[in-house]
């Protein structure tokens, strides 16, 4: 009457030294494969290397251990292998950049600015990309943090009803805004619509729209993880609700909140698109955001990047390398700060 | 069909902290084994290390035997799978799978075996539905979500799961703890009739229900925070609620601590 | 510091209506920022229709059909087929490229890798997500793009009868294909990141059912984790694809930009809307960016389609999983 019967609690399986000897065998058979056949490369020799040891292993896992074991190995190590081949990229970016940033950077790169630099000069600098960046971020940062805090804030604390629907709904379409759209809109309203020309500040506001939606979905995250017995002993002591917002609840939550804001910022200083649209590019050092076109760092290296000519591309991944500093010092320091957050 | 446990000097730990320290003891077959004591004390780490679920937590390891009719299953070459196979468990809250209809949820252990005849696994799902004491109720729902039923439902649903891959043992981490009375007192009637069958080990918080149930109870204790959990006394169940032979276990089911 | 009153006197002195103003203020400031990120959305979508509509007067509806795209030539013929056809084509084989590899690694994070291993992979996807998309372009170009060569060109002469893998011209290069492998590389984190919440969410209690029936770990996930996780991680592959249809750097820089409509992801050329916005905006007339503008929209509408569908999905999932469904 038992279908499956009692069952054996011992079974045969595959020992560690088999597997390690399928992997040499694995090794061993790609090497006289590759002395055999026009096979070559590096990276060939590990892809034939490791598709014959996947193989080997499930088959002789298959016939030791039976099928179920064979499935559940030849599972896991391809589970295993993906996380490896989503590291691969980042390693090989990361890397990859600072090598030929760190060949290309020179101490002038950082202080002087392409004014006057011929096509095939080896001069000039992301000096006035850097200050670019700097301001755009900047007026990004003035606007959309009060922006997303307060909507955060309305969404957490106050809000109620459909009100509070249509706004996170926006804030999801916001998040999903492709960041050239938000360089088109900002052309078509402000340069276009407005007559009032290419700007940093125009880059910057492009900028706020894609910061907006992460600041508020950060934003927001941290104020619900307030506890509401905070809340409600503050308004026991007769304390009004916005005295309690302002200085119970965003004290408990500002290590949240100023990891989430600089990730943010972290984000939109990368940003290239919107800037081609709204700041457009300039040679020259250009320090009043408010007239006239402006350049900014990723907009410098999307340039110098296009061109035909060694030194440019040169420049272009010295820019790559220092937009990389900046952005990986602001992850880590937002990182930091994570750890130090109480209510994490 | 069922077996005899007999565990010698079993420590479990999480990481580096000491959960149970040198527990022996020998569970009876075809007998309800009740497991008490307070919060904390580790009855619940100690009869997950009986079937291997223990090692499931990232961290968690165990030393000593758990011997099965004889044959240690923390021993070389087994197979931690084999043993929960023929060690089923029944868990503190119901945890049937919420994707899966009535049929599959009971189904899905003989799936795993290779089981996949429909008539087989059809007379399979009504025996153990039958054995669980849940065939009249879902009877004509058997293809509805399993986590629509009542919680009470629900935990029977997941016994006539573990009961049908036929295992020789049947481990239940306070079963009742998260159900309303007359839904415990099903559950309690039906362990009565499973025990014929089965070994069955059941870890309780509440004292009246061992009373109810076990032949023999084994009360676990702790000496104070961060300190492992020990097995104190065990014995006829009469014996521990009328005259225990530790002033703890007494102190205890006189409801001075716990 | 002063004394305090008795709490009579201050009921009585401190007017209630100060406290109010306080609080009405606030609370207006926080509703007005609300309400400011909606006029922001329909900003956007008022202006981008007001501003693109010259284009659509003049190429009517031939501007989606059309796949020339010469706004400033006389007279003006453009339309935006082609570019819409490149994005989806790019971004579909990306997601074919990504979508294994993001959940397999989630997968080995949540149910696989001891919990340091997990945390560490958290810190890997928040840099990989922080990376800027010129960077990518720029190593796409200069590293992937030559790394890609062979294996294409490997493809193309044992399997060039499929015509996905057949190269015309036997040349490869800034293809359709290293696009994607960039964008692949690029929405990785997003999947990744949401799926991993998704499989987290899983009750323990699921994977434990699974394991005390005799379950081998891989069908552990299969019975236990995956089922429950189905619709959350559709939602996360549909956002990594609302990612991958707009991304415009890193495309502009990998793509020898062509306008045509065929399914040879190997030979270079191809364009998307993003990276033709990209490349064109500088050389372009007043009718050249207004049409750039209409593009825009068109790009608009569709990731808007693709988000809000995604959102819906995932929203329905965390649902489900928090029993509320």
């Amino acid at each position: 009457m038992a279908l499956v019967g009692p069952v054996a609690l011992r079974r045969r399986s595959v020992s560690r030294a088999l597997l390690g000897l399928v992997g040499a065998g694995a090794i061993g058979l790609t090497a006289l494969l590759f002395t055999a056949t026009p096979f070559q490369g590096v990276l060939d020799f590990v892809l034939v290397a490791y598709l014959l040891y996947v193989v080997a292993q499930t088959a002789v896992s298959y016939a030791v251990e039976g099928a179920r074991s064979a499935r559940n190995r030849l599972a896991l190590t391809l589970l295993v292998s993906a996380l490896f081949l989503a590291l691969v990229p980042l390693a090989a970016v990361l890397i990859y950049t600072v090598q030929r940033g760190v060949q290309a950077i020179s101490p002038g790169f950082l202080t002087h600015s392409m004014n006057g630099v011929g096509p095939l000069e080896d001069a000039g600098g992301a000096y006035h990309a850097i200050v670019g960046t700097l301001e755009q971020v900047v007026i990004a940062s003035v606007i959309s943090i009060p922006l997303g805090l307060l909507a955060a804030v309305y969404i957490v604390e106050y809000g109620r009803g459909r009100l509070v629907y249509w706004i996170r709904f926006f804030v999801d379409v916001m998040t999903g805004l492709p960041s050239i759209v938000a360089g088109l809109f900002i052309f078509a309203f402000w340069v276009l619509g407005l007559h009032k020309g290419f700007s940093g500040f125009a880059a910057g506001m492009a900028l706020a729209i894609l910061m907006i939606p992460i600041v508020v979905r950060a934003s927001e995250e941290m104020l619900k993880l307030v506890p509401n017995d905070l809340r409600e002993a503050s308004y026991a002591l007769g304390v009004p609700r916005w005295r309690t917002i302002v200085s119970v609840v965003f004290p408990a939550a500002s290590a949240g909140l100023t990891t989430g804001i600089i990730l943010a910022v972290a984000r939109v200083t990368g940003e290239t698109a919107p800037l081609l649209l709204t700041a457009f590019g300039f040679d020259a050092i250009r320090t009043n955001p408010f007239s006239g076109p402006q350049s900014g760092l990723p907009l410098f290296v999307f340039s110098q990047a296009g061109s035909a000519f060694d030194v440019a591309v040169n420049r272009a991944w010295a820019g790559a390398l220092t937009l990389i500093a900046i952005v990986l010092v602001l992850t880590v320091l937002a990182r930091v700060l994570t750890r130090r957050n109480v209510l994490a | 069909m069922a077996k005899r446990i007999d565990v010698e000097d079993l420590n479990a730990w999480y990481g580096s902290f000491h959960a149970v320290a040198d527990v022996s003891m020998t569970i009876e077959p075809k007998q309800v084994t009740a497991l008490i004591g307070p919060s904390g004390c580790g009855k619940s780490t100690f009869l997950r290390a009986l079937n291997r679920m223990h090692e499931v937590v990232r961290g968690a390891r165990v030393s000593g035997q758990v011997l099965l009719d004889g044959q240690d299953i923390y021993g070389e070459g087994v197979d931690a799978v084999a043993v929960r196979r023929s060690i089923g468990m029944v868990f503190q809250r119901p945890n049937p799978f919420p994707t899966m209809s009535v049929r599959d949820n009971v189904a899905a252990g003989l799936k795993l075996n290779g089981v996949r005849k429909k008539s087989e696994l059809d007379d399979v799902v009504e025996r153990s539905l039958t054995m669980a004491g849940l065939w009249d109720e879902v009877s004509h729902r058997l293809d509805r979500p399993g986590g629509g039923l009542s919680g009470g439902q629900q935990q029977r649903l997941c016994i006539a799961r573990a009961l049908a891959v036929e295992p020789e043992v049947l481990l239940m981490d306070e079963p009742c703890s998260s159900l309303d009375p007359i839904s415990t007192l099903r559950i309690e009637d039906l362990i009565g009739e499973l025990k014929d069958r089965y070994t069955i080990v059941i870890v309780t918080h509440n004292m009246q229900e061992a009373a109810r149930v076990s032949e023999t109870t084994a009360f676990f204790n702790i000496a104070g925070a961060g300190e492992p959990g020990r097995l104190i006394e065990m014995g006829p169940t009469t014996k521990i609620f009328t005259k225990p032979d530790d002033t703890r276990t007494e102190d205890y089911i006189t409801g001075r601590f716990g | 510091m002063t004394v305090a009153a008795p709490a009579s006197e201050r009921l009585a002195s401190r007017s209630t209506r100060e406290v109010r103003r306080g609080d009405r203020i606030f609370r207006g400031l926080s509703v007005g920022s609300g309400l400011a990120i909606l006029a922001i959305i329909v900003a956007i979508a008022v202006f981008l229709v007001w501003k693109a509509l010259p284009a659509f007067h003049t190429s009517g509806l031939r501007f989606f059909t059309q796949t020339a795209w010469f706004p400033d030539a006389r007279p003006a013929r453009f339309g935006v087929a082609a570019l819409a056809f490149g994005t989806v084509l790019s971004s579909v084989v990306a997601l074919v490229l990504v979508v294994p590899v993001a959940i397999g690694a989630a997968l080995t994070l949540t149910e696989l890798a001891p919990r340091r291993l997990g945390v560490f992979g958290g810190y890997v996807v928040d840099v990989l997500a922080v990376v800027p998309s010129v960077v990518y372009g720029l190593w796409g170009v200069y590293y992937l793009v030559p790394k890609l060569i062979p294996m294409q060109r490997w493809l193309d002469h044992n399997a060039g009868f499929v015509p996905l893998f057949q190269s015309r011209n036997d040349t490869f290069g800034r293809s359709v294909f290293a696009a994607s492998a960039v964008l692949a590389i690029m929405v990785l984190p997003i999947i990744a990141a949401i799926s991993r919440e998704v499989f987290r969410q899983v009750p323990q209690a699921n994977r434990e059912a699974a394991l005390a029936l005799g379950a081998t770990r891989w069908e552990t996930i299969r019975m236990a984790v995956l089922p429950p996780s189905r619709s959350g991680v559709v939602g996360a592959v549909m956002l990594g694809f609302g990612r991958a249809l707009g991304e415009t750097i890193a495309v502009a820089l990998v793509l020898a930009a062509s306008f045509n409509v065929n399914f040879h992801v190997f030979e270079p050329g191809g364009n998307t809307i993003a990276a033709n916005i990209a490349t064109k905006f500088g050389e372009s007339g007043v009718t050249g960016r207004e049409a750039l503008i209409a593009s825009g929209l068109v790009l608009f509408v569709i990731t808007l389609g693709v988000n809000m569908a995604a959102r819906g999905v995932v929203y329905r999932s965390t649902r489900i999983a928090e029993g509320k469904v």
